[in-house]
């Protein structure tokens, strides 16, 4: 399994996670969890996401993210989960 | 599983507290060049650098995309070239060629520096030693990326005052040879007591001859990590304080961990160690200063601040040490004025001189760093401010160094402007006693003695 993590952050908008949940189908990559919260008044999203079977490799996810979270008006990351791992797990 | 409170502190730090990993550096070893034909010494050294290096500024970028953690310096650190140039040069100028030969290969692979243009000297010098610190001016005029250092002295060998009195001259000769840019080939140019090998940081990064043909070194960051974490216990007690350093420092260097990791095996070269060492920026909120003034310094200079610095580098150290397999490097923290906006506040408030300076470096890596002092400066009198802080390496068995700029034209009360990671700073007083007949008397200071420590 190729775990990521997206998050999303900004003001909270119909369809958001529609959004984001109908490019991650198109491109085969499955969620398998979803939490959120709101901090400091921003919706904070985020997604735990298996990428094994992506049609497409991260960079690109990356950038395609990027580029959604513009038109709607959020940031969009996507990071393998090892950074979070590493962190604040021993 | 990782939970949505730990991914918005990650994300955090990264977006609002400048966490990074300062540096990949890739250690090449050149001894395979080695020739006595200078033109084909060049060849095969711009051919070794440039086909070892080829993937690492996009395996840097790849990284950096991937996990979202921003890679700021992607470097290269060489076996110092006084011993890989000493069968092909005759001259400074066949050094200063070698200079424009890795600034080239730099250039083309797209490094941001080239560390390793240097002398171990701590003992004696060869002829190609000398040769190589007399270039060094010409050298740093003449290229962009290329970064040098001199190690002066060792606790096992003492200080080579000859070559401390030599690089007091070679240290004006650089600043005099970039004037127009406020001296800044000075910024290039380090001197060192107890150098390490594995150092990724510049301007004193070499690969040693002790190490592997090559090896993949990352430094870390994060002063401002550290600093927002201490704001949440603002007015609790020591213990308190220690533990929130070290719990933070934990999660930076795991960071540079994974990087480092990651680095070695995608580009297939061997993890060499991750430096912990805090290291500021000129941008606000990355400064080890401000983290002085959080644990209750008005400003960085204030009594109190050697203890401060002193318990601040130690928990980093005790928190990184467990994060990482391998540490080495400098590892502690930088204290630079110009690339340090708390330290320049607190050198304008009239808080913070050269003498406490020095006395914080006794406690913490790695020397008086980026200091701009007035361009009248004796030659001597800057030898004499680098063995006195030689000698507090020297004693107390760590690395310390030296990289001041004497500014040509500019004095007390001006500013110095060297841009980018550089920063600016302000012109320091420099005590105008003369120490002359001490730096001229010539030999070297002995080795200290290894007992009888009190």
């Amino acid at each position: 399994m190729k775990k990521t993590i997206i998050t999303v952050v900004g003001k909270d908008t119909v369809g958001i996670i529609a959004r984001v949940c109908t490019y991650l189908a198109e491109n085969k990559i499955n969620i398998l969890d979803i939490s959120q919260t709101i901090v400091d008044d921003y919706f904070n999203m985020m997604m735990i996401a298996d990428m094994s079977k992506s049609l497409k490799p991260i960079s690109e996810v990356t950038d395609d993210l990027d580029r959604l979270g513009e038109e709607i008006g959020v940031i969009i990351k996507c990071q393998r989960e090892e950074i979070f791992n590493s962190m604040h797990r021993l | 599983m990782i939970n949505i409170s730990e991914v918005i502190e990650t994300n955090k730090m990264i977006e609002k507290e400048n966490l990074d990993v300062r540096t990949i550096t890739l250690g090449i070893s050149l001894l395979d060049c080695i020739d006595s034909d200078l033109e084909s010494l060049n060849k095969k050294i711009y051919n070794k650098i440039t086909s070892a290096a080829k993937d690492l500024v996009a395996v840097g970028n790849e990284i950096e995309k991937e996990f979202g953690i921003p890679i700021v310096n992607k470097r290269i650190s060489v076996t110092p070239i006084a011993i890989i140039g000493g069968a092909a040069c005759k001259t400074p100028d066949d050094f200063t060629a070698i200079a424009k030969t890795l600034d080239r290969a730099g250039r083309d692979v797209g490094v941001n520096f080239l560390g390793g243009y240097s002398a171990l000297v701590s003992k004696g010098m060869t002829k190609a030693d000398e040769l190589l610190m007399r270039s060094i001016p010409n050298a740093l005029a003449a290229t962009q990326l290329v970064c040098s250092s001199v190690n002066l002295g060792s606790t096992k060998t003492g200080i080579n005052m000859d070559a401390v009195r030599i690089m007091g001259d070679i240290i004006k000769a650089t600043a005099e040879l970039t004037k127009e840019n406020d001296s800044i080939g000075c910024s290039k140019l380090v001197v060192f007591c107890n150098a390490p090998d594995d150092n990724p940081f510049m301007a004193g990064a070499f690969h040693g001859v002790t190490e592997a043909d090559m090896i993949i070194n990352v430094g870390v960051s994060g002063p401002g990590v550290v600093k927002t974490a201490l704001e949440s216990v603002r007015g609790e007690n020591f213990e308190v304080l220690c533990e929130t350093i070290k719990k933070t420092a934990f999660k930076v260097t795991r960071v540079g961990q994974l990087v480092a990791q990651e680095a070695s095996k995608r580009l297939g070269i061997p993890f060499g160690i991750v430096d912990l060492s805090l290291a500021p920026t000129p941008a606000i909120g990355d400064s080890v200063a401000d983290i002085l003034c959080e644990i209750g310094l008005e400003h960085a200079g204030a009594p109190g601040t050697t203890a401060a610095l002193a318990l601040l580098n130690d928990q980093v150290k005790k928190g990184g040490v467990m994060a990482s397999s391998y540490v080495g490097g400098l590892s502690g923290a930088f204290i630079p004025v110009s690339e340090d906006q708390g330290m320049i506040d607190a050198v304008n408030a009239g808080a913070l001189t050269l003498e406490k300076l020095e006395a914080m470096t006794c406690v913490c890596s790695v020397g008086l760093d980026m200091i701009a002092i007035p361009g009248d400066t004796k030659a001597t009198t800057i030898s004499g401010i680098i063995a006195d802080e030689l000698a507090i390496g020297m004693v107390n068995q760590k690395t310390t160094a030296v990289r001041v700029i004497p500014v040509i034209g500019k004095t007390v009360g001006e500013n110095a402007e060297f841009g980018g990671l550089l920063g600016h700073a302000p012109i320091m007083p420099v005590n105008g006693f003369s120490c002359d007949a001490f730096v001229n008397r010539g030999g070297r200071i002995p080795a200290p003695i290894h007992s009888f420590k009190n």
